[in-house]
């Protein structure tokens, strides 16, 4: 393996971790809330993001992606929570009613003319902020390696790659119960709230990014054990959650 | 004009209440004290990672255990 190729892997690697993070933001926001204001956030965060890396060049790591971080993080934690809730009470409330049927009119579907921020501010955040760390990625890899050309084609080819694979799964995704989807795209969103905004406080993950699939873990199963104590509850069952 | 600006900044100051508090303010209050906290004691030297998973599971459950109630 020659350096060009290791510069390329490296970047690649270490980009599509950023990019899975953005695009399963953006397609369970979309698949969620509706496309339209979805793509148009996305849209204007690469935008954004474009001028940001125009301007800052190499000179970008001066940043200060901790605050970043945090602000996101933090928003992206309040926001999640809510649609963590929301959607446990839904789920306990419907069950899996209409698995693999394409549902319309769902209560959280924007269908109202203009923008629907709320699907706005989340994929224009996570498309800034995962775009700002691709960014860093692309412009550290081409420091050390004096070569910014496969530095640069590593980080936009993860991007479109896993883009790629989000749009191909859209479909599947779209079949997936309105109700049950809020409660995944909340416990998505809380996990990476939760990690980024304690990391941009300066917490060491254990493990680094690998922490992310842990709190996944852990949020999953606190969704499924909370679904399973309020669906007892409204059948009568158990009191609820002491 | 200035009835326009008064709207727009009103559903502004609306979009960002409604994305941050939602119907549980609890919750945002909930995030608020645990940062700071986390904060506090990353500056007394204490790596405390496991801070905010968990008190998110107990949020979680006492917004749930508050809207069975109402």
């Amino acid at each position: 393996m020659n350096f060009g190729s290791a510069v390329f892997i490296t970047t690649f690697l270490a980009s599509a971790v950023e990019a899975i993070e953005m695009v399963t933001i953006v397609i369970g926001v979309g698949s969620t809330r509706g496309w339209r204001s979805t793509v148009i956030g996305a849209i204007a965060g690469f935008v954004v993001l474009g001028a940001v890396v125009v301007a800052g060049g190499a000179a970008l790591t001066a940043i200060p992606i901790g605050a970043v971080r945090l602000v996101v993080g933090g928003l992206l934690l309040v926001f999640g929570l809510q649609w963590f809730r929301k959607g446990v009470m839904r789920v306990a409330r419907r069950g899996l009613a209409g698995f693999g049927e394409m549902e319309t009119g769902a209560s959280e579907e924007w269908n109202r003319p203009g923008i629907d921020w709320t699907a706005f501010v989340l994929a224009f955040k996570a498309v800034v902020l995962e775009g700002l760390e691709v960014a860093f990625i692309v412009v550290t890899v081409g420091a050390a390696a004096n070569d910014y050309r496969t530095s640069l084609i590593g980080g936009v080819s993860a991007i479109v790659l896993v883009g790629g694979l989000g749009l191909a799964a859209k479909r599947y995704v779209a079949r997936i119960p309105r109700s049950l989807l809020q409660l995944v795209v909340g416990v998505l969103l809380t996990t990476f709230g939760t990690f980024w905004s304690a990391e941009g406080l300066g917490v060491d993950w254990p493990s680094g990014d690998a922490a992310i699939p842990v709190l996944l873990a852990l949020y999953a199963v606190t969704a499924f054990g909370y679904t399973t104590i309020e669906r007892r509850r409204l059948l009568g069952f158990s009191p609820g959650i002491a | 004009m200035i009835d326009k600006v008064g709207a727009a900044s009103f559903g502004f100051g609306r979009f960002w209440y409604e994305f941050i508090v939602g119907d549980d303010p609890l919750l945002a209050a909930g995030v608020a004290v645990t940062l700071t906290a986390l904060a506090l004691l990353l500056r007394a030297g204490v790596n405390a990672w496991w801070l905010t998973p968990i008190v998110v599971v107990a949020l979680i459950g006492g917004s749930l255990r508050r809207a069975s109630q109402r």
